[in-house]
């Protein structure tokens, strides 16, 4: 436990993703091998079932450090986070032990067989063994989520220089589904662990948000334009008879997809399809949200098997025969991929359908092609090199995506709310209203977009305009605008002002308006008849 | 005796104001910070270690009369006495009397010993007026020589590896608090010329200080290597700081004692040192004053107010104000307009 609460306090205390790599680098060289496994498996969001539950936590927490419930979860809501937190509130130690991470986290999951004086016992022995840094990680490990700031990236970086493997080898290896059990990354890296599985998934291969005009990335010739579809990233994967439809997440979604189920008959064994899964009727694409309700139901009903029943628009094929082409050109694996979908098509109804290409003899062409994004249903392009790889993660260079700009209202702001974790000393959580006659609704809630300057300003702006409080609430004298920039809009009749923003977030302060010269509640319904749901044209 | 109103903390018995925020006829004062000594009465009383630094950033021209700590003035029947606080050097609890009620208003104040300030002395009183900046148990500080070593052990590393080392602190109070306990055998000390200003006070008032040197134009900037520099935090992010690359950034403030607050910042090290009293050392002073009544000023008013009413049956109330404790961006304490 000490040497990896040190690395996560290295980790935690740089900003450089060298630094980041080489903390890293000296864990895996001096390390006992079955921690370092579960270090990577922790550090890439694979955590153990938890078995504490957090009401435990308090209570048991709550005894050793004396304080009354209300003032835990005062502290609760200042800190953000409930494995600092309580972290922070025990007393502390002055003797500390070390244990293995392995041993530790072995010992944790024992616990679901325990009962609760056994589990207690553990636990509040533990909290008297650490220091407080190694206190938070031990609470992490109980309660999961490990977010250091360390990408993938620099996870497979350091994993490569320390077992001098291709990069791109390992982030296969480390993607989809291995438990770190009586496993080590030796034996994951080699591709012989038996863990491994035949529903693995290839890294995705992200793009860059297009930083220059696109004239600067030279002959259109040598790129091809798609549409930037609003859904699902996923890979659909069939291999000895069995079918795997994998997100981006890292989710296996498989089962929330029956539509997919029978192309497990129909797809040749060893082919992965890398595209974009969306609910569609009549031949529209649907917005975002009625793919999201269904995500979030336990089981897929027939209705919405009916109503909005599910495609993949395909972008790639990345293994063909069950060989990785992924370091074939684009325009091969396209080609591929065009071939294998006419040859089912001949014989078979299959909810695939390849991504279009958007014909554009020149960038000006293709300029006007984004402004119409939204009459697609799509967030914007894909600008992909013709002879581009299939790469690992989100690279520059070869794919770019060109979103449209984000539809934008003006907001007075209303309520304020301190922030969380890394802003929990700052006003930052905000509602923005519209007007309705003379009356302010509220339409949304914002928190990003500011720089830290002007978030310092407003939340001293708050402070001294405060018109009354409730809990961590406060509403203020409705006097700031802000411009509010957001994907897309969606009726919602629990909200007052009856419509919901999809990625609501402040563009920016509109320090030239005043409060009256916000926009009104009618402006919003004529962006919802414009692009919400069911207007689409 | 004491009142609250909009323009601060008043004694209608001798028409003086403590630590006003808006322009008043007389003020006390409890020390230097830009929230506490504002600009605009029309006499200050302060402890004689304030009073330079108070003129250098209000005026040559305001008004003072100088004390000692424990040395009593009577207005209007009022005996009126300054206590070390140990926020900062010439940082003061203001202790009242008439007619055998006591109150003390406490101004910010820590219990921690820092070696540049007079150490905190606890004052009997019918009523307190405290702050609460860290009101909150997580705040549990840990010991200043530990964070001291940390320092002087970071630098040393950031020197090996050819980077400098700049500690962000407020120029008034943290930057000498830093500066006192630099291990001057590592290197060479830099300075930001708002520290710098406060530093030649301190010496001419108080004591010397290691040797430093002032950033200024005759500076070659490619002689600063593997040096500490010492900057208040309104100088991150500019052309000043960017010129001193390669560098490691640190912060030392008791907000540091938060992970979300020390990743917010970016800076590269967060030191857990504060001017202010935490958790503990609130509950030890405010039980030391043997005080009924407690008036909570900035910081988690209204959650310590309750702690102070559950926990101990004080008769604990909150107060708004506008003090603003312990910011991360002291802009305006470096609002010197000298520079
Ligand atoms: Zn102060
Ligand atoms: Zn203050």
């Amino acid at each position: 436990m000490k040497a990896f609460s040190e690395l996560f306090t290295n980790i935690d205390q740089t900003t450089s993703t060298n630094e980041k790599t080489d903390a890293l680098v000296n864990y895996f060289a001096t390390a006992d091998e079955q921690d370092t496994i579960w270090c990577v498996a922790l550090l890439s969001g694979r955590r153990p079932k938890r078995t504490v539950k957090t009401s435990e936590l308090w209570e048991w927490s709550g005894e050793l450090s004396g304080l009354p419930t209300w003032l835990q979860a005062e502290s609760y809501h200042i800190v953000g986070d409930l494995a600092e937190t309580i972290s922070l509130l025990l007393p502390p130690n002055n003797e500390t032990h070390d244990h293995a991470l392995h041993d530790v986290i072995n010992d944790l999951m024992d616990l679901a067989n325990k009962d609760e004086q056994q589990r207690k016992a553990y636990i509040t022995g533990m909290w008297k063994q650490f220091n407080k840094q190694e206190l938070f990680v031990f609470n992490k490990l109980i309660t999961g989520g490990f977010r250091v700031g360390v990408s993938d990236k620099i996870i497979i970086k350091a994993l490569a220089l320390h077992y001098k493997i291709d990069e791109n080898v390992v982030a296969h290896r480390l993607t989809g589904q291995w438990v770190a059990q009586n496993n080590t990354l030796k034996a994951l890296l080699a591709g012989n662990d038996n863990s491994v599985d035949l529903s693995k998934p290839y890294p995705f291969y992200l793009a860059y948000p297009l930083e220059a005009a696109p004239e600067e990335l030279g002959s259109i010739d040598d790129w091809f334009i798609e549409r930037k579809y609003d859904g699902i990233r996923g890979q659909i994967i069939v291999r000895d008879g069995a079918l795997f439809a994998w997100s981006r997440g890292d989710d296996l979604l498989t089962e929330k997809f029956p539509e997919f189920h029978d192309l497990v008959n129909i797809l040749p064994g060893g082919t992965v399809i890398d595209g974009e899964i969306l609910p569609v009727r009549d031949g529209k694409y649907l917005p975002f949200h009625v793919m999201q309700t269904r995500i979030g139901r336990k089981n897929v009903t027939k209705k919405a098997l009916q109503e909005a029943p599910l495609v993949m628009v395909c972008y790639d094929l990345l293994e063909h025969n069950g060989i990785d082409i992924r370091h074939l050109s684009l325009q091969e694996r396209r080609l591929m991929l065009e071939n294998l979908l006419e040859e089912i098509k001949k014989e078979h109804t299959v909810p695939l359908h390849i991504s279009p290409l958007v014909n554009c003899n020149t960038w000006g062409g293709v300029s006007a092609q984004r402004l119409c994004s939204r009459d697609h249903s799509c967030e914007g392009l894909m600008l992909k090199r013709k002879n581009s790889e299939y790469k690992t993660g989100r690279r520059r260079g070869d794919w770019w995506k060109w979103k449209v700009d984000p539809l934008s209202i003006d907001g007075v702001l209303l309520y304020a709310q301190r922030g969380h974790g890394r802003r929990a000393d700052l006003y930052t959580d905000f509602t923005f209203a519209v007007w309705d006659g003379d009356e302010l609704v509220p339409f949304c809630k914002a928190y990003s977009g500011l720089t830290d300057k002007e978030m310092a300003e407003v939340d001293a702006w708050v402070k001294k305009n405060t018109l009354d409080k409730f809990g961590p609430v406060r509403s203020v004298t409705p006097t700031l605008v802000f411009e509010i920039g957001f994907e897309g809009i969606n009726p919602s009749p629990r909200h007052k002002s009856g419509v919901a923003l999809r990625f609501p977030r402040i563009l920016r302060w509109r320090t030239d308006k005043s409060a009256k010269e916000a926009n009104t509640k009618a402006d919003l319904v004529e962006l919802l008849n414009i692009y919400g749901i069911g207007e689409r044209k | 005796m004491l009142t609250f109103d909009n323009c601060g903390i008043y004694c209608a018995q001798a028409d003086i104001y403590i630590d006003p925020w808006k322009p008043v006829n007389k003020a006390v004062i409890t020390h230097a910070h830009s929230d506490h000594a504002r600009i605009g009465m029309g006499s200050y009383i302060a402890h004689e270690h304030a009073i330079p630094v108070m003129k250098y950033r209000l005026g040559a021209d305001i008004k003072c009369q100088a004390l000692k700590y424990r040395e009593e003035i009577v207005i209007n029947g009022v005996k009126i006495s300054l206590h070390p606080a140990g926020h900062i050097w010439g940082s003061a609890q203001v202790r009242l009397e008439f007619k055998g009620e006591v109150w003390v208003v406490s101004g910010d104040y820590k219990l921690q010993k820092d070696s540049i300030s007079a150490p905190f002395e606890p004052v009997r009183c019918h009523s307190f007026i405290t702050e609460s900046t860290f009101g909150l148990p997580v705040y549990k500080f840990p010991d200043p020589q530990e964070v001291h070593d940390d320092i002087n052990s970071w630098w040393r590393k950031n020197q090996e590896e050819g980077k400098n080392s700049v500690i962000c602190s407020y120029a008034l109070g943290k930057a000498q608090r830093v500066l006192a306990h630099l291990d001057t055998s590592i290197g060479r000390i830099y300075t930001h010329g708002a520290v710098d200003n406060i530093n030649k006070l301190y010496e001419e008032n108080i004591a010397a200080l290691p040797v430093t040197q002032r950033i200024d134009g005759s500076v070659n900037r490619k002689e600063i290597k593997g040096a500490m520099i010492i900057a208040p935090p309104s100088a991150a992010d500019t052309p000043w700081m960017r010129s001193l690359q390669p560098y490691k950034l640190g912060i030392c403030s008791g907000w540091m004692q938060l992970r979300g607050t020390r990743r917010r910042r970016g800076a590269d090290r967060g030191f857990v040192l504060s001017d202010h009293a935490d958790w503990d050392q609130l509950n030890t002073a405010i039980r030391e004053t043997g005080a009924e009544n407690i008036y909570v000023t900035h910081g988690y008013k209204s959650i310590y107010a309750r702690w102070l009413q559950t926990n101990y049956g004080l008769n604990a109330n909150e107060v708004e104000t506008l003090y603003t404790g312990e910011g991360l961006d002291d802009t305006l304490d470096t609002e010197t307009g000298k520079e």
